[in-house]
């Protein structure tokens, strides 16, 4: 029998659908009792068909369809083709326009990561972290609803420009809420590197180290995270950056509690630079025209999403329509890293390391678990598991 | 004696529906959403809109739930679970579509992988608009379905004499 169990898989199947997360995908994980061995994943639940209804759609139309690939960061994906399609048709966008594309990417990234700090806290058990977090998330909302109109998908892009303006009373509110969000910044960041009991679940859990993540290529704040200097903010400044530099936040140990540090001193350097485009925003035009046909070509174009770099390819045939519009999100390419990072870990620790990566994943309801040692087949939901985590911990204090 | 079985009966119900109303449960089922009304269910939990004050509360699994809450358009691959989710709900059961692409299939309309809103999987009793609705429209929903369960609410006050009349022309 004892032989015969090294050669013994046990898979747990995690997927495709989870309550409190968005995105489903399946993960099957093999466990040795404990320790996670193997992971793969199954993505393509939420596959709509988008890139070819793109083709079927006219230029204009397809910016609301692209906004609404993801719902947390829908205006970068609109800004990523709008800056495709001007180059193309050789637009040239007036700055002012430029400069309240980068104010709302800027302000939706502050709303990004305050969500994902909430996510995150929530499968580690501390939940009320989660819900201070969101509540203070409300303040950026409410500010986006204020130069938008709407509080998620805002439709600020047009394809020559934005439509949206901004005037003093409204930077007046822009900046006392920033003002709200740095006090509370501060302090989560002395919560996530002081307190004890969290960085239990956080310090030296899932080490990336530089080189795995530059093999892996990863994005975004986990390469930063991992000391890998990536940031298309920095690298190929693109729109108003140019005028607005970026300073790049890396962080050197890789970890878990690196991940949440990189994303908070983020929120710190987006205050920054939202307070600079206040101060000094350029007079002019919002828009410029645009030909209603683009003409033949193709190009790429890159922007910072808030969980890495988003990469467009855009084709023109000359029509009103696209030939082909190729989208890769930032998701995919930090996948892999949870897959390689999982392996040797405590199964407890495999929440922590799927929400700390990205939270653009969801996990399931359903885990069904095999202990080869009692032999008995249980099913677990999703909830079981994360309070399995926590009372892991509880009992195992380091 | 068959009138005191039967108001037996009626008054279980009644205690019933009471507390269905009060307390219900719901789960959250992404078909295949953009995230957006996720995040707005989401939002609605958290403290500016405590959802949690109408004593609802959200659920992991489709056993405990009286309410589903369904986004996103209904990609191929999540029909059929969308399917199985709703049938392993306990009756009596609710759904509520959340979101234009839960609604028609939105912008999503005519994609190939898209079924084109909840409806044309698993019944609905709800719809909430929007892209995606505000927390204040969600739970604006969610509490319009269960006044609607709430048994003629307008007609209790004279309803309760009547039933009171006839009570004592039947004995």
């Amino acid at each position: 029998m004892e032989s015969k169990r090294q050669d013994e898989r046990f898979i747990i199947p995690i997927g495709p659908q989870h309550p409190a997360l968005k995105e489903p995908a399946h993960f099957r994980i093999t466990v040795d009792g404990e320790i996670i061995t193997n992971a793969v994943v199954r993505l393509g639940y939420a596959h709509r068909g988008i890139e070819k209804a793109t083709e079927s759609r006219n230029w204009v139309q397809n910016i609301y369809l692209v906004e609404r690939i993801c719902g947390i960061c829908s205006h970068i994906h609109a800004t990523a083709y709008c800056l495709g399609v001007e180059r193309l048709a050789g637009v040239e966008v007036p700055p002012r326009a430029q400069t309240l594309r980068v104010l709302v990417a800027e302000l939706e990234r502050i709303h990004s990561h305050l969500l994902w700090l909430g996510v995150a806290a929530h499968e580690a058990g501390f939940d009320t972290l989660f819900m201070y977090s969101w509540r203070d998330r409300e303040t950026v909302m409410d500010l986006l609803e204020n130069v938008s109109g709407n509080r998620v998908n805002y439709s600020v892009n047009l394809l020559g420009g934005v439509k949206i303006d901004i005037d003093n009373q409204i930077s007046d509110t822009i900046r006392e809420g920033l003002a709200f969000l740095e006090e509370r910044t501060l302090h989560y960041l002395d919560v996530v590197s002081n307190d004890m009991a969290f960085l239990q679940r956080t310090r030296g859990i899932g080490v990336l180290t530089r080189s795995q993540a530059d093999v892996l290529g990863c994005v975004g704040p986990v390469a930063r995270a991992s000391n890998v200097p990536r940031d298309v903010r920095v690298e190929a400044p693109y729109g108003a950056y140019q005028q607005y530099p970026v300073n790049i936040v890396l962080v050197e140990k890789g970890d878990l509690e690196a991940r949440f540090i990189v994303r908070l001193k983020e929120l710190l350097e987006s205050y920054r630079i939202i307070r600079e485009i206040l101060d000094t925003l350029p007079p002019g035009e919002l828009t410029t025209r645009m030909p209603r046909r683009i003409k033949e070509g193709e190009t790429i174009s890159r922007v910072e999403a808030p969980r890495g770099e988003l990469f467009y390819f855009i084709k023109s045939n000359g029509t009103d329509t696209p030939e082909r519009v190729k989208v890769r999100t930032p998701t995919i390419c930090n996948m892999l890293s949870v897959l390689k990072l999982a392996v040797g870990h405590q199964l407890a620790d495999l929440p922590m390391i799927l929400a700390g990566i990205d939270p653009c994943f969801s996990c399931n309801d359903r885990v069904a678990i095999i202990d080869h040692r009692r032999k008995s087949p249980e099913i677990w939901t999703w909830q079981d598991l994360r309070q399995y985590g926590i009372e892991y911990y509880n009992g195992h204090s380091r | 004696m068959r009138l005191n079985g039967h108001f037996l009966r009626n008054t279980m119900e009644e205690i019933k529906t009471w507390a269905r109303i009060n307390s219900p449960w719901v789960l959250h089922f992404n078909s295949g959403s953009c995230n957006g009304c996720d995040i707005e269910i989401l939002a609605a939990l958290t403290p500016r809109y405590d959802l949690e004050r109408f004593g609802i509360k959200l659920r992991g699994s489709p056993r405990h739930a009286d309410v589903l809450l369904c986004t996103g358009g209904v990609t191929l691959q999540q029909a059929d679970r969308l399917r199985r989710i709703y049938e392993q709900m306990p009756e009596p059961k609710f759904v509520v579509a959340i979101g234009s692409c839960a609604l028609s299939g939105g912008v999503f309309q005519g994609c190939y992988n898209i079924c084109g809103g909840i409806e044309k999987v698993i019944p609905v009793n709800a719809y909430i608009p929007g892209c995606p609705p505000r927390p204040e429209a969600i739970i604006d929903g969610v509490y319009k379905l269960l006044a609607s369960l709430k048994p003629a609410e307008r007609a209790l006050e004279p309803s309760s004499h009547e039933y009171g009349d006839r009570a004592e022309v039947n004995s």
